[in-house]
């Protein structure tokens, strides 16, 4: 079994107690950091191209030297986790929290001493109520074991918005605003929480931080790919017989992850579609199985690898219901202060409800691709980008699924399809106020 | 002072500006207003928090999970996302609006159960995941909605 780096020790041990992690060695990664000057801490990370977690892969080295030290800031700085996790098919950020919690702790005090800040804020989605209390345990025993040291650790449960895990709208909510993203340049690392210096990064980018500290970089720089080290959970769902978090080296290939690990389709059925990193990333095709997980092939086979989340599809689905789905949750989630994706996503919502119920026409086809367009990079951001990756992707790699709607004048699945009338919280029926309240 | 805003103030003292302690205090002042927050309770979260009851209400509305209409006692919620829709979750969507009598969105007649639609709840591998009472219940099969529903009635 190839070794690990964020989910070490969590088949064979309790982490989530203080002593446990301790036996393993935890926390000692953050002595050996303390000991070490902040910019050598810095250099370590950034020579061991460690790559973000949570979807765009920004190295983690440039984003702390981008924090001014203490000589050249007149504020506190500020480290924040990004434990928003709710991008459709990615659940790692859970596991890890609800396992290694204190592994996690140790990566944020860690990052703390690089950028010399005292202040840690977790911002944990609102759901993840379990994951919460287990965090909330794990930081309160290293508080009372003196682990913390002068850093103030504060959790702050999220409370149901897709978009607070986009770091500028996270910071907002995290000001106690609503959760809108903010215009950028500034970045945060010059002016994020309370206009602060802040460094945002993910949960498991962070909880593979202490790996790297005792590894040093040359082991670490063993494992995964040559431009993305190290590894990453990857999040496997949907049609497939063992889906799971699977811990394995960056640049394992989608045929490993599917077929060896997962154990291929569910129920004996033909591969038809797999998403590669999170609902939002454009599809790919059985034919690009060879491509290899890690930032660089991902995205040079046309799609990203996201939050490292691949969700299988199996030859039932209908590709306009599954786009359709997927927009719905896009519309439900725009935030509002951007037209092109408030507005654009509710018109994609109604033209592949139109092509769906066999009322479309060539022409309707031809504005899923326009609108697409007037929507892509054209707002503050990515979340418009995200709602036309999937549905243009679906559209490009699957034309005769939508033409024949068009041509046949109803879904050749004839109600058939695995995704068939799936309704999405848009689709509920919200009536006025109860007449009466029970006591 | 009174707990409510005792507590509020200790939220507050939590943060480098108070501000931040405001997602905390609407969901405290929902646990104490039965699940919801009447305009009664985002008036005393704006009084604790020294901010206008137009902003309270401003940042509830943004977010899924604080109610601005009253709750069942007991609250069932589905993902139907990808991960979750491909493996049938709007089975299990239909089991439950056959077992409790109401569709999606709505709550039952006697203001036990509120039965709604969610997404996507990050237990994608172990779907169709279904939420009762903020406790996931993963994964969940139409067959096992049934026991669900009497679980949650009994109790």
């Amino acid at each position: 079994m190839a070794e690990l780096t964020v989910l070490t020790g969590a088949d064979e041990r309790d982490l989530t107690k203080l002593d446990q992690y301790r036996e393993i060695g935890g926390y000692g990664a953050l002595e050996k950091a303390r000991g070490m000057k902040p910019e050598d801490l810095i250099t370590q990370i950034t020579d061991a191209s460690l790559r973000g977690r949570g979807g765009a892969g920004f190295p983690m080295g440039r984003k702390l030297s981008l924090v001014p030290g203490p000589d050249r800031r007149s504020a506190p700085s500020h480290v924040v986790a990004n434990a928003d996790e709710s991008e459709p098919g990615s659940f790692k950020d859970r596991e890890i929290m609800r396992r290694v919690p204190h592994r996690f702790i140790e990566g944020c005090l860690i990052a703390a001493h690089a950028i010399q800040s005292q202040n840690v804020f977790i911002y944990i989605r609102g759901e993840y109520l379990a994951e919460c209390e287990v965090l909330d345990a794990a930081v309160a025993e290293a508080r009372e074991a003196g682990v913390l040291g002068d850093v103030d650790v504060v959790v702050h449960r999220g409370a149901g918005a897709y978009i607070c895990g986009e770091e500028t709208a996270l910071l907002e909510s995290l000001e106690g605003d609503r959760g809108q993203p903010r215009p950028r340049p500034p970045f945060p690392p010059v002016a994020g929480l309370y206009m602060q210096p802040t460094l945002v990064n993910n949960v498991q980018t962070l909880a593979s931080v202490p790996a790297i500290v005792e590894m040093g970089v040359e082991r670490y720089r063993e494992l995964g790919a040559e431009s993305a080290p190290g590894t990453v959970v990857y999040s496997l769902s949907g049609n497939v017989n063992r889906p799971g978090n699977y811990e394995l080296p960056l640049g394992t290939t989608l045929r490993e992850l599917i077929f060896e690990h997962g154990h291929g389709v569910a129920e004996g059925r033909a591969l038809k579609a797999v998403i590669p990193g999170g609902s939002s990333v454009p599809v790919f095709t059985p034919d690009q199985l060879d491509v290899a997980l890690d930032f660089d092939a991902v995205q040079a086979a046309g799609s990203y690898l996201g939050s490292a989340a691949v969700i299988v599809v199996d030859d039932r689905a209908c590709m306009v219901q599954l786009a359709l789905r997927a927009e719905k949750f896009y519309m439900h989630e725009s935030c509002g202060k951007c037209t092109p994706c408030r507005e654009g996503t509710r018109w994609l919502v109604q033209l592949l409800e139109k092509i769906e119920d066999g009322r479309g026409t060539d022409a309707d086809l031809d504005l899923v691709t326009t609108v697409c367009d007037r929507i892509e990079g054209k707002s503050l951001c990515a979340l418009g980008d995200f709602a036309v990756w999937c549905v243009g992707s679906y559209v490009r790699k699957f034309p005769e699924e939508f033409q024949r709607h068009v041509d046949e004048g109803r879904c050749p699945y004839g109600g058939e399809s695995s995704v068939e009338g799936v309704l999405a919280p848009s689709d509920q029926h919200t009536h006025s106020a109860m007449a009466e309240v029970p006591a | 002072m009174s707990d409510f805003v005792a507590e509020v103030h200790r939220l507050r003292a939590m943060y480098p500006d108070g501000r931040s302690a405001i997602m905390g205090a609407l969901r405290l002042a929902q646990e104490r207003h039965g699940g919801w927050l009447p305009p009664q309770a985002l008036q005393e979260v704006a009084d604790a928090m020294d901010v206008t009851p137009a902003h309270a209400e401003a940042v509830a509305s943004f977010y899924d999970m604080y109610n601005l209409e009253p709750v069942g006692r007991h609250i069932v919620e589905v993902c139907t996302n990808l991960s979750c829709a491909l493996v049938g979750a709007q089975q299990v969507v239909d089991a439950f609006e056959e077992q409790l009598g109401i569709p999606p969105g709505e709550t039952s007649d006697d203001g036990e159960v509120t039965f709604r639609l969610v997404e996507c709840a990050g237990g994608c591998g172990y779907a169709p995941v279904v939420v009762v009472d903020s406790r996931y219940r993963e994964p969940t099969r139409p067959e096992d909605v049934p026991r669900i529903v009497e679980e949650i009635r009994g109790g």
